[in-house]
């Protein structure tokens, strides 16, 4: 039997370094690409160089007679079994849901999209294979903008469905009872800020491209898939292709980055899956980069038109949202759902009474939209804190104390808004006082006077952004509400080994966030085990049979709740066997410290670990009668309520009036993410998340000709930031717990790219305020700051 | 076809290959070296950065038949032979400096092939000096804190341990940098493609 182990001081909280570490740094790592099996071939897949067409005539015959080849085949030859890709989130009862086929039938609507496959003994010869396949097309009108799609005589994207528009979705304080009528609200304003802000498209750009390997000769079929949601492409898999859910395993290895772009039921998986079927030999296909920018689903891509109501000493009074909101050609999993993210997040850490926000989800011939990093939240924080910055100069009024009259005060909390939701907790004062000083903002602010007054060409300008988000996606009620077809549990399951080693078994799907380093922290903790002794197991639906998967910031703030609630349990089937084996009473029994002891008794008293409770029910020689011979435990946990991180940040550019050019002088990132678990992963999720959020306040687009042609289809082209092209950031926290979370904690994923964006563009256009821009088009690139400060106001 | 002869982390291998085989696909597919990666087809990423005679290329813009009678390092045989990790390694993983992990072994060599030419790099020349590697996680800080890190540690290395462990070594000796030989003797210079920045 094992003795009484020295208990991990205090896992939770301890910057560990990473268990996944060992693997990654030495070349051990299995991503899917690296996955070889016996007999397996390559597919390559033919994509539309037209936005939009009619396939008139497909031949593969040609492909068929190329070395190596073992079959060919199009969208006709499988369109009455191949199915429609899924959208799980129809969000108004009538909403256009167009069939999405995994390769196209008889039409394309975006370039890009998949029109036919070569299946062949290596990737080489099915890609040779592809130049051979013959496939007539009728380009048939393009439409791009989304106000011309919403046009009476619009060209449509689906001729069947006679619009452009997939739904309006209303959200209006007045009617929904959270809040007062948005009208009344503007008649009594004294100021009223009105602005159009456009979201660009972006492209998640995970660095590994998307892979998947289809394995159909056993009794289960197999897919591995670079994927961030294994177990929701099981059931869609399952529901899309009929085969029976129990027939299918997915397995999502080590997985290279996501940030929503791996959140998706993609084509290829689907096409792969077909393959595989066709020729009952395992396929394997890998996207080069370029088919992965033309092809994988874009982010954001919204236009904003926003009305703010205030009264002249900054009182907020009402805001009004119109929102169109791209969904490219088709709608992908939750598509038509990432604005409504954002729905509940314009009144951001504001406590004004009236709100309605529209949303129009509208198709045009480019490739389908659906989440990235912060889905709806960083287009909602960017509108509301641009008019915030609006504001404050209307009303001659420092930003900061703009936003001080308006934020919910700490004693205020829980705090119902107007958009309906209850935030739990929050301190907006202290972060902002901890960023202020960690910034240095009055110096800066003297600075940018003196600067000002002497004409410097090179300007400074001080960008403030203050955020909450709502993550721990998501109560399954509201989930349901807003008619989103799964459930936002999550499960954990805990199985203590007869040596008393300790594997967890998790719903949730990393791809970068550490959580089997985190998750081992956690369960140390609880389970007085050492941090070496817990393996975390994930992303495999034969190991992890249920999950929900890893998106919006979901993994700790809900998993880890599922986990806390397992650990518990295995201590509470423990407690007996413990008692059984010190020979007392049950209720005599406490756990702390990684044993059970008799009440009372000193700590380093003899008592009953774990792993002592593990081999005896292993052994099971001597268990009290009714007692089941195990310890281990499954949680399931579906939140009562979203967590609600929040923040304030801080930048300084210097911009030159001159040329353009924008450089980050100081960036301070203050967040309240609750307790924290570990702070090294969360200071790099904090980095990580700025620099995307930078990204797209000054490097990132994805561009489209007038005939729908992407033009930014390579790295050369999208330009995400290199290190030169990235400041170093300040990056502290303050700890709220999340008062109803066992582990206080509430998420970090999003946070830095939700905040950063506006505090970047604040700032540029901090900076040019004397040469009278009030605004800046995003990506605010060298061109546009300069196009901009010589249009004046205009830009 | 031709015939190759090239070194692959102290291993050799002779190869028919295609005229038209890139590096990366060579080490992947033929050699089994999936430890490198490959992340973009524009050479932007750097993703697939292997040291090859000593030199960092990206593989994916060397042809296989370029790399003839070289000596190529990649991730994989970087360690030591005792598995102890490289300066290099073993600051990514002190500070945290990957998260996904995909560029990390294109990032790594690229950080070693930086501090054989400048061991004292300013955070700007790290910054300047990685900027043909590109990370979607990190933000970069975490990975310069690293690389100046792994500075000292090689620097202390290399004032403890003199040169013996650096000159035409093979990477695997513990604590010495990967063999950078001043004037790479088997293949011009001008035929190895530089990393593009």
């Amino acid at each position: 039997m094992t003795t009484v182990q020295e208990r991990p001081a205090g896992e939770v909280g301890a910057a560990r370094k990473r268990k996944e570490d060992a693997r990654l740094i030495t070349g051990r790592t299995m991503w899917t690409e690296n996955i070889t099996l016996p007999g397996m071939l390559h597919l390559a897949i033919l994509r539309s160089p037209m936005a939009h067409a009619r396939i008139t005539r497909v031949d593969t015959s040609a492909a068929l007679r190329e070395p190596g080849v073992v079959t060919a085949f199009s969208g006709r030859d499988v369109a009455d079994t191949q199915g429609s890709l899924p959208c799980a989130w129809p969000v108004t009862e009538d909403m256009v849901h167009p069939d999405h086929p995994p390769l196209a039938v008889d039409e394309v609507r975006h370039v890009g999209e998949a029109v036919a496959v070569v299946v062949a003994r290596d990737r080489a010869s099915a890609v040779d294979a592809l130049a051979v396949i013959e496939v007539d097309y009728e380009p048939l009108p393009v439409v791009l903008d989304m106000e011309d799609a919403l046009a009476e005589d619009a060209r449509l994207v689906h001729a069947d469905k006679g619009t452009n528009k997939a739904y309006t979705w209303v959200f209006d304080s007045g009617e929904a009872g959270t809040g007062q009528g948005v009208d009344a609200a503007f008649a009594g304003a004294e100021v009223v800020i009105k602005r159009r802000y456009i979201q660009q498209r972006l492209i998640p750009a995970f660095m590994e491209p998307r892979s998947v390997v289809v394995d159909p000769t056993g009794d289960q079929h197999t897919i591995w898939s670079a994927t961030q949601i294994p177990h929701i492409l099981r059931v869609m898999v399952a529901l899309v292709t009929g085969t029976p859910e129990h027939k299918v395993r997915v397995v999502a290895p080590d997985v290279g980055g996501g940030f929503g772009g791996k959140l998706q039921v993609t084509a290829e998986e689907l096409i792969a899956f077909m393959a595989a079927q066709r020729v009952g030999k395992p396929v394997k296909y890998t996207e080069s980069r370029s088919d992965s920018l033309v092809s994988a689903h874009h982010g954001r891509d919204q236009i904003q038109d926003v009305e703010l109501a205030a009264r002249r000493d900054g009182t907020v009074l009402g805001l009004r949202v119109n929102l169109l909101a791209n969904m490219g050609a088709y709608l992908g999993i939750v598509t038509p759902g990432v604005p409504l993210l954002g729905a509940f997040m314009y009144n951001a850490i504001y406590k004004f009474p009236a709100y309605r926000f529209v949303c129009t989800g509208v198709f045009t011939n480019t490739t389908t939209t659906d989440a990235y990093r912060g889905a709806g939240r960083p287009e909602a924080t960017y509108a509301i804190e641009r008019l915030m910055d609006e504001l404050a100069v209307e009303l001659d009024m420092d930003p900061v104390e703009v936003r001080r009259r308006n934020w919910i005060k700490h004693d205020e909390f829980p705090f119902d808004t107007v958009a309906g939701l209850t935030y739990d907790s929050g301190n907006y004062e202290a972060a902002t006082d901890k960023a202020l000083e960690l910034f240095g903002y009055e110096a800066l602010r003297a600075e940018q006077a003196s600067r000002r007054e002497s004409g410097d060409p090179v300007q400074l300008g001080i960008g403030v952004s203050t955020y909450t988000e709502m993550c721990g996606l998501a109560p399954s009620r509201v989930l349901g509400a807003l008619r989103y077809a799964a459930g936002g549990w999550e499960t954990a399951s805990i199985r203590v080994l007869p040596t008393g080693k300790v594997e967890v078994v998790t719903g949730t799907s990393p791809h970068g966030q550490g959580h089997e380093t985190a998750w081992s922290q956690i369960v140390a903790d609880r389970l007085g085990v050492p941090f070496e002794d817990v393996e975390v197991l994930h992303g495999d639906t034969r190991t992890s049979h249920k999950g929900l998967d890893t998106y919006g910031s979901r993994s700790l703030a809900v998993g880890g709740i599922a986990l806390v609630n397992a650990c518990t349990k295995v201590i509470e089937k423990a407690r007996p066997v413990a008692a059984h084996l010190l020979e007392c009473d049950v209720s005599d029994l406490e756990f702390a410290d990684g044993a059970f002891r008799v009440r009372g008794a000193p700590s380093d008293a003899a008592g009953k670990t774990i792993a002592d409770c593990a081999f005896a029910v292993f052994a099971a020689h001597d268990m009290p009668d009714g007692v089941e011979p195990t310890i281990d435990a499954d949680a399931t946990y579906d939140p009562g309520n979203f967590s609600f991180p929040h923040g304030t940040h801080l930048c300084a550019t210097e911009v030159d009036a001159e040329t353009g050019r924008v450089t980050i002088r100081s960036y301070v990132a203050v967040d309240d993410v609750g307790r924290v678990i570990n702070p090294s992963i969360v200071e790099g999720q904090v980095h990580g998340g700025v620099a995307q959020g930078i990204a797209q306040a000054l490097f990132e687009e994805a561009v489209y000709d007038g005939e729908g042609n992407l033009l930014t289809g390579t790295f050369i082209d999208y330009t995400p930031p290199s290190a030169a092209d990235l400041p170093d950031i300040v990056s502290d926290r303050t700890e709220t717990p999340a008062p109803d979370h066992p582990l206080g904690a509430k998420g970090v994923g999003e946070a830095g790219t939700i905040a950063s964006t506006p505090a970047v563009i604040n700032a540029i256009v901090d900076a040019l305020r004397p040469y009278g821009v009030s605004d800046i088009r995003m990506p605010a690139t060298p061109e546009r700051v300069w196009q901009a400060l010589r249009g004046g106001a205009r830009s | 076809m031709t015939r190759i002869s090239i070194t692959v982390d102290g291993v050799r291998y002779d190869d028919d290959v295609e005229a038209r085989t890139l590096l990366v696909h060579h080490l992947r597919d033929r050699l089994g070296k999936v430890g490198t990666v490959v992340g973009c087809d524009t050479s932007n990423c750097g993703a697939c950065t292997v040291l090859m005679a000593g030199d960092a290329v990206k593989s994916c813009n060397v042809l296989a038949v370029q790399a003839d009678g070289t000596e190529i390092i990649t991730i994989e045989g970087l360690a030591g032979g005792d598995g102890s990790l490289h300066p290099v390694q073993q600051a990514f993983h002190d500070r945290h400096a990957l998260q996904c992990g995909f560029c990390t072994p294109g990032m790594i060599l690229a950080a070693v092939d930086l501090l054989a030419e400048n061991p004292d790099p300013s955070d700007a020349e790290i910054r300047e000096g990685i900027e043909g590697n590109l990370c979607r996680c990190t933000g970069y800080q975490n990975i310069v804190r690293a690389v100046r890190d792994a500075a000292s540690a090689l620097r202390g290395a290399q004032v403890a341990e003199p040169a013996s462990a650096v000159d035409g070594q093979m990477p695997g000796t513990p604590q010495a940098p990967p063999a950078v030989p001043s004037e790479p003797e088997s293949v011009p210079v001008e035929a190895v493609p530089r990393p593009v920045p």
